[in-house]
Parts: C-alpha cells; structure tokens; sequence
C-alpha cells in the first residue's frame, strides 16, 4: 500500500496547529500499515512552508506548486490534488476538518472513485482488511457513528484537537518538486473580491463569555461587553462569543459563533448566557474548564452540564455582578 | 436574462435541535431515535430562503427536491407555503442511509429527468449526519461550478455572484450559470409562514409526483447505503451543577463574583 498521505495547511506563514496534529495522528496509523508518512504543501510559492514541514520525519513532502494554486481557489486544489493522488497513490489522505478540508475532501474523494467521511474524532486500522474505520459524531454529537468506506485513497477530514500535535524529528524529511499540469479553463469560479473583516480568535481567551437568544436586545451585548471588561482586569483574556441565532439575527459575526459550525474551544472558564444548551453548541465549549451558565429555566440542558448554575434573569444578575466585581 | 429555474436540494431530517434529553441511541438497530416531529433540514431552509428572495427580485421558478425511503408532503409542503413552485419526491425503499455519492447520484438523476435548470441550492450540511458532502459532490456529478458556504447569493445575468465565507471575513465570487451553491445560515431563516396558509395549502390539492428508482430508471446495486459497523451513545457530558441561590439578585451576584474570584 501507499504512503499516507497528508495535507499541510498554514498559518501566519507557519504551520497549522491542526497540520501538526494530523502527522501525529498518521505515524500511529502508519505503525500499524508498516508504511511511511508523506505530506503534500499547495501553493504558489511552496518552499518556506515545505520547508518547514521537512521537519518533521516525514517520508517525503511534495511540493505541489503553480500560480494557479496562490491563495485558495478550490478548483485548482482539487485539480492539483487529484493529479497528485494519480501520480503518487497514497493509500490513505489525511485532510483536517478545516476550511480548505470541508471543501476539497468530498469533490477529490469522488474524482477518485471513493467515499470520504467528514469530521473524524477517532481512526484506525481494520485487522481483517487494512480498511481505515473512522469514528464520527452524528446528529451534532447525540451519537456516534462507527463507519468504513469502500476506495483507494481512504480520504477522511479530521476534527481539530484529536491528536497531539508532532513534535520535530532528528530526521530532514526529503522534498519533491511536483508541477501539477493545470490551466486557467479549470477555474470556474471567478474571485472578485476578499472583504476581510475583524476576526475574534476565541480559541486565545482565558474566559469566554457567550450569549445566546436568551439575550432580548443587540444593545443588551454592551452588558455583557462590560463585564467582560470587568473580568478582564482579573482573568486575563476575556472574549465574547455567542450561539447560533445571535449570528443568524446578525447581532455578531459568524466567528464570535461556537459550537459545531462555529469555533470548538476549551478555555478556563465559559459563561453562558441565556443559552439552553443545544448539543451543536455544547460541542464547541464541553471542553472549557469551569462552565458558568445564567439561565431563567431550571431545566434548560446548560444547567446539565456547567459546574455553577444561576436561576435568573441576565439582565438583573450581569449589572450587580459586575458592581461586585468591581468593588 | 430569462428567469432562472432554480433547483432546492431539502432533507426531511428528525429535528436536530431536539433537547438531547429527547434522543437516545437503539445501539442494536444502530438507529439514533429522535423523540421529535420530523422537519427540513435547517440550512435547507436557508437554501429555500435565498431561492425565494432570488425569485422576489428577478422572477423564477423554484423546485424543491426531497429523498428518502419516506418523504412526508406534510413535511415539505411548508415550502410550497413559504413561496416554491414544485415540490418533487424522491421515494423508495432503496433510498434508506445510502452514502454520499448516491445520493448526489440519485438527485443528480432526478435533475437530469426535471431537464433545464439554472441554479442548484443545497444546505451547506445536513443536520443528521453533519457530512456537508452531497452538494459539491451533486456538482461534480454534473459538470457544473460549485460555491460552498454562501451567505448571500445574487443572480446577474447568465451568472451567479456570490458572497461566501472564508477565515478572514467574505469573499465575492462569480460562476457562470448553470452552478451549485451550498447555502450557510448567514443567509438568514426561512420567512414566516403563517398557520393559517398552511392549512389552507394543505388542503388545497396540489400534483406532488414521487419518483423512485423506477422512474428514474436507476439499478438498485449502483446506490450503496452507509457501511455502518457500530451506532454508540455520546460520551456522557454531564457535570454536578453547584446552584447559587440566594434572595436577591444582588445576594446571588455577591456569590457568583466570589466564584469568578475563587477561579483567578
Ligand atoms: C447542523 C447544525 C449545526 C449547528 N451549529 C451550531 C453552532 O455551531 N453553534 C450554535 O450555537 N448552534 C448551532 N446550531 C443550532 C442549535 O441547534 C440551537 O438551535 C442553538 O444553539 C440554540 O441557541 P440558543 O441556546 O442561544 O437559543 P435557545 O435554544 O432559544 O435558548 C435560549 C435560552 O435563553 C434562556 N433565556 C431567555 N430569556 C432569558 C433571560 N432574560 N435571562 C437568562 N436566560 C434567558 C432560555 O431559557 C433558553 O434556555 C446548529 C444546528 C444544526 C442543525
Ligand atoms: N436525501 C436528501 N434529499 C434532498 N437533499 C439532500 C438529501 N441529502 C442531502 N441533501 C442536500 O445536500 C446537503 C448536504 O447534505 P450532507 O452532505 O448529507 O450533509 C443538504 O443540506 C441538502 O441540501
């Protein structure tokens, strides 16, 4: 069988954490293939980043490089990636559950005759026939699924913080130049224009202090801003963040959003406000150290799950709490 | 331009924001049972929601596809109430769990039948299986452009203009017609449809046709159903909650300040 293979993501010119993480998680599964692990870096000018993934005791790292692939245009990914997969015959293509993961795993996966399974919080190898069985929450995280699926690659995205992230290796890994023979008709979405806007990196807080549709008013987010503020001065990091609906009324932007389909994050302490605690947003903050949850229903999932509960409005609690804090 | 007819890709799901207290893991039957009514996937109806808003400003034809081994009109009729056209189902005994190659090739079989069409929406996953496969997968199946994650979505001419979510904020891209967009809850929910219309819709007869593998002259062995080896419940998330009481809110406030002190 083929090596397996990885797909290396960056960050502020660095390497992805969830990168490093996905190495660690395929040299386990190496071990039990007897086979290598070898990495693929996408992009217009590949070297820094190739370079540093050499790093890490890989078999090989691929240079996939043309100036079609310079920022993330997915039909190019794919294209290239596909032309990769043709020519080097990975037997297994770890991809993280990222951005770019989402997006290119299903379209490769069926170029390539084969399956993919999404959001993987656990892999390993089936005995009886070397197939990759991969564990998968379901129904936002109400169950999980054990599946297989049938194709070569087995493709697969994984869910971030599953793995340890690798630590470097005494040995360089060895880098191949590979010029994916692409052209500009594979584009056929065309990028006018990227809006950056403010991104909130909730994963950098001490303290995230999250509201929900429990909050009546957009201005009743100041309340919670001052007692963020209030916090901050004792608890480090303090950061808002939010459920689902408080984006979908577009009070906040969709990265203040956790849960499933926003950040998953674990800090110190998580205070959660006029939020009942749906399983697609407990999967984003079960993993926060302490849980504080202010809630008018007694009953309301939050309480199930956080180590301090209060029965009450936020809008009385939050300003009295903040004057106590402040005295 | 002529008016686009626009395709919306909806999944009758058991309702995924159920309390978690109402679903319950039957790990012999490897069945998750969802002690809820059954609805459309809710990026599903965001996908209805920006089909319709398309059609308010530049006219249109919206119709909504739905596969399953059971497909309940009742279900779905709620988007024939908020503003789609047609309503097709896709019914067979043979559509039970299939993976996501089959059922983009199942609805990809279904669109070929329908004919002409501009536009494709789906949800960006659906709220069962949280795959987020079967839209771009449907595109690749027919060689058509694919934008995920849309959070506006705009008809110009023979293309379609997208506001899509990337890490660092938006990007706007642009895709000749016919395209696939899979639609984020940024778009905004599925209008309102007032009770009173839904009953009258209800009882007003419409033609839903139901399609299965007959009609769609599809073999049964080209669909694989989902090789699911095991079905356990989640790792158990419960924590012992400390309750802080207290007569006033300014008593419980004085408690939970000395909590946060206790934490530093
Ligand atoms: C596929 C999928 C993915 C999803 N992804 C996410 C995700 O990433 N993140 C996410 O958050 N959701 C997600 N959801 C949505 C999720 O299922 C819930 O709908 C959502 O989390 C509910 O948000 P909420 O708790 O703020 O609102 P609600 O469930 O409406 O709860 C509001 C709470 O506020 C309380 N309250 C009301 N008034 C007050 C007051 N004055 N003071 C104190 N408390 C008050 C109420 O008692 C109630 O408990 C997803 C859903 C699906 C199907
Ligand atoms: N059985 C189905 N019937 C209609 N549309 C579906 C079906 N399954 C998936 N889809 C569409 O594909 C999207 C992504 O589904 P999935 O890949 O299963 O997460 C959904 O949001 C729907 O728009």
């Amino acid at each position: 069988m083929g090596d397996i293979l990885i797909l290396v993501e960056s960050k502020g010119g660095g390497l992805e954490k969830m990168t490093l993480e996905l190495i660690r998680g395929a040299e386990g599964l190496a071990k039990e293939l007897s086979t290598g692990v070898s990495a693929v870096v996408v992009g217009a000018d590949t070297a820094p980043l190739a370079e540093s993934a050499a790093a890490y005791g890989l078999n090989k790292v691929y240079r996939l490089e043309h100036t079609l692939l310079q920022g993330f245009q997915p039909d190019a990914w794919v294209g290239a990636l596909e032309w990769l997969c043709k020519e080097v015959s990975p037997g297994i293509f770890l991809i993280s559950h990222s951005f770019v993961g989402r997006e290119v795993a299903p379209r490769l996966a069926y170029r390539l005759n084969t399956e993919a399974t999404t959001d993987c919080i656990g892999l390993r190898i089936d005995p009886a026939d070397k197939g990759l069985i991969r564990t998968k929450p379901i129904y936002g995280g109400n169950a999980v699924a054990i599946v297989k699926t049938e194709g070569i690659p087995q493709i697969v995205t994984v869910r971030k913080g599953i793995f340890e992230p690798a630590e470097p290796a005494a040995t360089r890994s060895e880098v191949v130049s590979m010029a994916p023979p692409l052209d500009e008709s594979l584009l056929r979405v065309k990028s006018l224009k990227t809006v950056e806007q403010e991104v909130v990196e909730l994963d950098k807080a001490n303290v995230v202090i999250a509201g929900g549709r429990g909050i009546a008013e957009k201005e009743d987010f100041e309340v919670l801003t001052d007692f963020a503020k209030a916090l901050s001065k004792t608890h480090g990091r303090v950061l808002i963040g939010c459920s689902r609906p408080v984006v979908d009324k577009g009070w906040m932007s969709s990265d203040h959003q956790v849960g499933l389909t926003g950040s998953m994050i674990s800090p110190d302490a998580y205070v959660a406000i006029g939020i009942s605690g749906a399983v697609q947003h407990l999967v984003g903050m079960i993993r926060s150290k302490k849980i504080i949850a202010i809630n008018t229903d007694l009953g309301c999932n939050m309480f199930k799950v956080a180590d301090y509960g209060v029965v009450g409005d936020y809008k009385e609690i939050l300003p009295a709490l903040i004057k106590k804090l402040e005295e | 331009m002529k008016e686009p007819k626009i395709i919306v890709c909806a999944k009758q799901i058991p309702d995924p924001e159920a309390p978690f207290s109402n679903v319950s893991v039957n790990v012999e039957k490897k069945e998750v049972v969802v002690d809820a009514p059954d609805v459309i996937s809710p990026y599903d109806e965001n996908a209805l929601e920006a089909a319709i808003r398309i059609k308010e400003e530049v006219g249109g034809k919206i119709t909504v596809l739905s596969m399953g081994r059971k497909v309940s009109d009742t279900v779905l009729r709620k988007t024939v109430a908020a503003g789609a056209d047609a309503l097709i189902l896709l019914e067979d005994a043979a559509f039970e769990r299939l993976d996501s190659r089959s059922i983009a090739f199942v609805l990809s079989s279904a669109i070929k039948k329908i004919g002409e069409y501009d536009l494709i929406l789906t949800g960006r996953q659906a709220g069962d299986w949280d795959s987020g496969q079967v839209g771009l997968i449907l595109a690749e199946l027919l060689g058509i452009p694919s934008i995920s994650l849309a959070r506006s979505i705009k008809i110009k001419d023979d293309s379609v203009v997208v506001e899509k979510l990337v890490p660092v904020g938006y990007e706007v891209v642009e895709a000749e017609l016919p395209a696939l967009v899979t639609v984020s809850n940024e778009v905004g929910e599925l209008r309102y449809v007032a009770r009173t219309k839904m009953m009258a819709l209800l009882r007003r007869p419409i033609s839903i046709p139901k399609w299965g593998t007959k009609q769609l002259e599809l073999s049964v062995e080209a669909l694989n159903p989902v090789q699911l080896m095991e079905l356990c419940p989640p790792p158990d998330m419960r924590r012992e909650c400390v309750f802080i009481e207290g007569a006033s809110s300014d008593e419980k406030a004085g408690k939970l300040a000395a909590v946060f002190k206790e934490l530093r």
